[in-house]
């Protein structure tokens, strides 16, 4: 088997009394889709939070792409090749959506210490600010304000975002939050297309994205990793089904 | 002989320290609780100070000053809560802030109509006039050892009403969840206003003890408002253990800064510049402290919910 | 509208002097000095979202260079000795990109220790700095102290006379409008998007990749050195510099400028000074306690009309347009 893209080892994180990451650990193969599931409150995106370092562990490592990202700062992950979205959508409300995913062309085209030429006139970040969002289906709705998409538009933003960066590895916390059927349905064949190009790690309650999108499935409860596995063994797993039905199965 | 005037500038900066404790304790309880941040905190100082001096003036009473400053402050406070402040609860930090400093503008400008430009003159009470030999051979001014006594009693009380009564068990959870405590069926709004009024209190008291020792005039509240939030800042806001650290360091570095730094000074440069540098460094001290304390904790000493 | 704004000011001069009311110069003069610092500081406020409670100091720190460099330029004595030495001098072209040189290296240093924090640290943090630089001009018995020092005369700029009032007018026009202008290409620029983006979502923007301290940082010390270029021009204005310049209430006074006018709107800050200082003027016509109309009004302004005066404007033609 090919060395991991991603691999967390014994990640711990505690806030105050309550431990929400308890010694942690996964691996994440180059190419997959890996989802992560769990009952409410299992610290999957305080996990998420970890790798992306938005947080930082009290204890264990991160290695991506052979390299100790343990101690790197958010801004230095994501010119590693890794990006992240949010399961409460964090866009810049005030721009429209094609300002939003210039910003994340920008901040990997180089340094900004550009103060004369206006950005949103540049031809280097919005020529492939507009392909992206033409690749997640917004692209007839490149001038609106941010604010004034909906919810599901606004979820189609938030991961366009993390697609124009350019990542080899996407964290995606819960994508299709919030979504309708007719919008989720539309997300699931969006993330299916990406398969081959990025690899996934995706935190998702929605079970029928997740057994339709996932490789292998992470089980979490508690902060700890119960289960991993393919779609077929997790489904038949009686620690999983434990942990989700309580009692016997 | 160094020693007993490095004792008596001690003492001074506790006193010091004690005055910035009771400014700084109602500031960081009402910045804990309501996320409020009050430039206006200052001008309740200054309400202290104003009212006591007056009634001592009518009187000859000090104490009777001081009983009718502390309610009167309170008051004053609770009115200004009402009219004006609760409407900045849910507004953001800048919205406080320039309100805020619009209001000390407004009773910097009333204090002058009511009462005149000049400061007001106001005593030490003759009981507390004399000095008393805490330190063998250092005689210190009574009033000033009352002062630190009262910052003592204080803290106690605080610390007493905050961990022992149901009134701080409100105060400690509104500090970290204030949606929950009206969900609970507390009276929000009451509470709020007492927690303004006890800080008011406290600020008021601060001015009427500071009346004898400093000049009672408009805009004595800002100068030492601006301390009380470099205490907090160090401290940590929304605690009272910090702003009581805080308060003592910022009250003993800056006196023992101003009394001897020049004279450190000497040992090293000639006398004039050394008075110049001395001075200068002494009156950066505390600002100094405060970014070495940040550069280390960021977040203050000992804040409130880490 | 701005358009007419700005015929008004370019014509103000040659129109007082022939009614013979020449005081209204001086007084459009400040409007414009403090126009200037209003707008450095909404920079950082309005697009930045940095509520900094001290950029007076910026603004006095500017002044004083100009009036210390003046000082030992009358005296024909040396500012700095050693390591290299820097003779006082009246020479705007020395002293005035010294002003923004030092306001700028000024800036560089608080903003670098405060904009490691945030909220109301930041504001409490740096309210606190500019009370120490306040002090530290206080106790510089050398140069006045609390009393301050006079210029014997504006700063020379070669054929310029700057001592003709209606001249120095329009030399501050002159730089209002230029730096109102490189603000606005900076605020449209991959900088600028930076700093908006920064104020609106900070963690966005870190996890997209942008080590956003640094670009506030720069953009903290591009205001700072506005603010000391209307430093410099307002210790040629009055002729006198004095600590009471950074007093934490005059840094106060440029806040509400910024939102009285609009906050991140560039021209609005330019309305709030103008609203401000003539508001200002009219209301001590008739009484000297102005200020206790002055506060309400501050209150009742920011708790309903909080997009200020010319922020109201560019919404309502927003919404017609």
């Amino acid at each position: 088997m090919a060395e991991p893209l991603l691999t967390a080892q014994e990640l711990t994180k505690t806030f105050g009394a309550l431990k929400a990451t308890d010694e942690l650990s996964l691996e994440i193969q180059s190419g997959e889709i890996h989802a992560m599931i769990g009952p409410n409150g299992a610290g999957k995106t305080t996990a998420i939070g970890q790798l992306s370092g938005e947080l930082k562990s009290d204890a264990g490592t991160i290695f991506f792409a052979g390299r100790d990202i343990t101690r790197l700062p958010m801004h230095k992950r994501a010119h590693l090749g890794l990006a992240r979205s949010f399961q409460i959508t964090s866009i810049f409300l005030n721009f429209t959506a094609q300002d939003n995913v210039a910003m994340a062309i920008q901040a990997h085209d180089g340094h900004s210490f550009r103060f004369w030429k206006p950005a949103r006139t540049d031809s280097k970040l919005q020529g492939p600010a507009c392909e992206v969002l033409d690749k997640v289906g917004l692209a007839h709705r490149a001038e609106i304000v941010a604010a004034n998409l909906s919810h599901g538009e606004q979820r189609q933003l938030e991961l366009a975002m993390a697609l124009a960066t350019n990542p080899s590895l996407l964290l995606l916390d819960e994508p299709m939050a919030g979504m309708g059927i007719e919008d989720s349905s539309q997300m699931i064949d969006l993330l299916k297309s990406l398969k081959g190009d990025v690899t996934i790690l995706m935190v998702e309650h929605d079970m029928d994205a997740v057994f339709a999108l996932a490789d292998r499935i992470t089980v979490l409860v508690y902060g700890k990793t119960i289960a991993t596995g393919t779609p077929e063994r997790i489904h038949t797993d009686p620690a999983v089904r434990q942990a989700y039905l309580g009692g016997d199965a | 002989m160094y020693f007993l005037l490095f004792c008596q500038q001690f003492l001074n900066g506790l006193q010091f320290g004690v005055m910035l404790f009771l400014m700084a304790s109602g500031l960081t309880l009402v910045f804990g609780i309501m996320n409020l941040i009050n430039l206006a905190h200052g001008s309740l100082f200054m309400v202290g100070a104003y009212l006591c001096a007056t009634v001592f003036q009518k009187t000859g009473s000090f104490l009777l000053g001081l009983l009718v400053a502390l309610p009167g402050a309170a008051l004053v406070g609770i009115v200004v809560e009402a009219v004006a402040l609760r409407k900045l609860y849910t507004r953001d930090h800048l919205d406080q802030v320039l309100a805020t400093f619009g209001l000390i503008l407004f009773f910097n400008e009333l204090t002058k109509i009511v009462w005149g430009p000049r400061a007001l003159f106001l005593d030490v009470p003759e009981a507390l006039s004399g000095t008393i030999e805490i330190i063998p051979g250092a005689p210190y001014p009574a009033f000033r050892l009352a002062i630190i006594a009262v910052g003592i009693i204080v803290a106690i009380f605080l610390y007493l009403m905050i961990t022992r009564t149901r009134l701080g068990m409100l105060i400690r959870a509104s500090a970290t969840n204030r949606e929950i405590i009206g969900a609970l069926g507390v009276n929000v709004k009451l509470l709020y206003t007492l927690v303004f009024g006890l800080g008011a209190l406290l600020a008021g008291l601060a001015g009427a003890m500071a009346g004898p020792l400093v000049s009672v005039e408009v805009g004595m509240g800002e100068d030492i408002l601006i301390l009380t939030f470099v205490v907090i800042v160090i401290g940590g806001i929304g605690s009272i253990r910090g702003a009581l650290v805080g308060a003592i360091l910022v009250g003993l570095i800056d006196t023992l800064g101003r009394a001897f730094l020049p004279s450190f000074f000497k040992l090293f440069i000639d006398p004039a510049t050394a008075d110049g540098v001395g001075a200068s460094l002494a009156s950066m001290a505390i600002y100094i402290l405060m970014t070495i304390i940040l550069a280390w904790r960021p977040r203050g000493l000992l804040p409130a919910h880490g | 509208m701005p358009l007419a704004g700005l015929v008004l000011l370019i014509g103000l001069p040659p129109v007082a002097s022939v009614l013979g009311e020449t005081f209204y110069i001086g007084l459009f003069s400040r409007v414009l000095i403090y126009a200037l610092a209003a707008v450095s500081l909404d920079l950082i406020l309005g697009f930045g979202g940095m509520v900094s409670f001290g950029h007076a100091a910026f603004f006095g720190a500017g002044a004083y260079v100009v009036g210390i460099l003046a000082f030992h330029g009358m005296e024909e004595s040396a500012f700095i000795s050693w390591p290299f030495v820097l003779m006082g001098t009246d020479n705007a072209l020395i002293s005035w990109p010294l002003a923004i040189l030092t306001s700028a290296g000024l800036a560089l240093l608080i903003g670098a220790i405060s904009l490691r924090t945030s909220g109301v640290y930041f504001i409490m943090i740096t309210l606190a700095f500019a009370q120490m630089i306040y002090f530290f001009f206080t106790s510089l018995e050398k140069y006045g102290g609390d009393d301050g020092l006079s210029l014997f005369a504006r700063s020379r700029i070669g054929g310029l006379d700057l001592n003709n009032d209606a001249t120095f007018y329009y030399l501050c026009l002159g730089l209002l409008i230029g730096f109102i202008l490189l603000s606005y290409r900076l605020v449209n620029s991959r900088f600028g998007m930076v700093i908006r983006g920064s104020r609106e979502n900070e963690t966005r923007m870190g996890s997209l990749g942008f080590p956003t301290y640094r670009y506030k940082l720069v953009c903290f010390v591009i205001a700072g050195a506005g603010a000391g270029l209307s430093g410099a021009l307002i210790a040629n204005q009055t002729e006198f510099v004095s600590p009471s310049l950074m007093h934490w209430t005059v840094s106060g006074e440029i806040l509400v400028m910024v939102i009285l006018g609009g906050v991140g709107t560039l021209l609005g800050p330019v309305f709030g000074a103008a609203a401000l200082l003539l508001l200002e003027e009219f209301l001590s016509l008739y009484t000297e306690h102005w200020m206790l109309v002055l506060g309400p009004i501050l209150i009742f302004v920011i708790l309903f009309a909080r997009r200020g005066l010319y922020g109201s404007i560019v919404e309502r033609i927003a919404q017609n347009g």
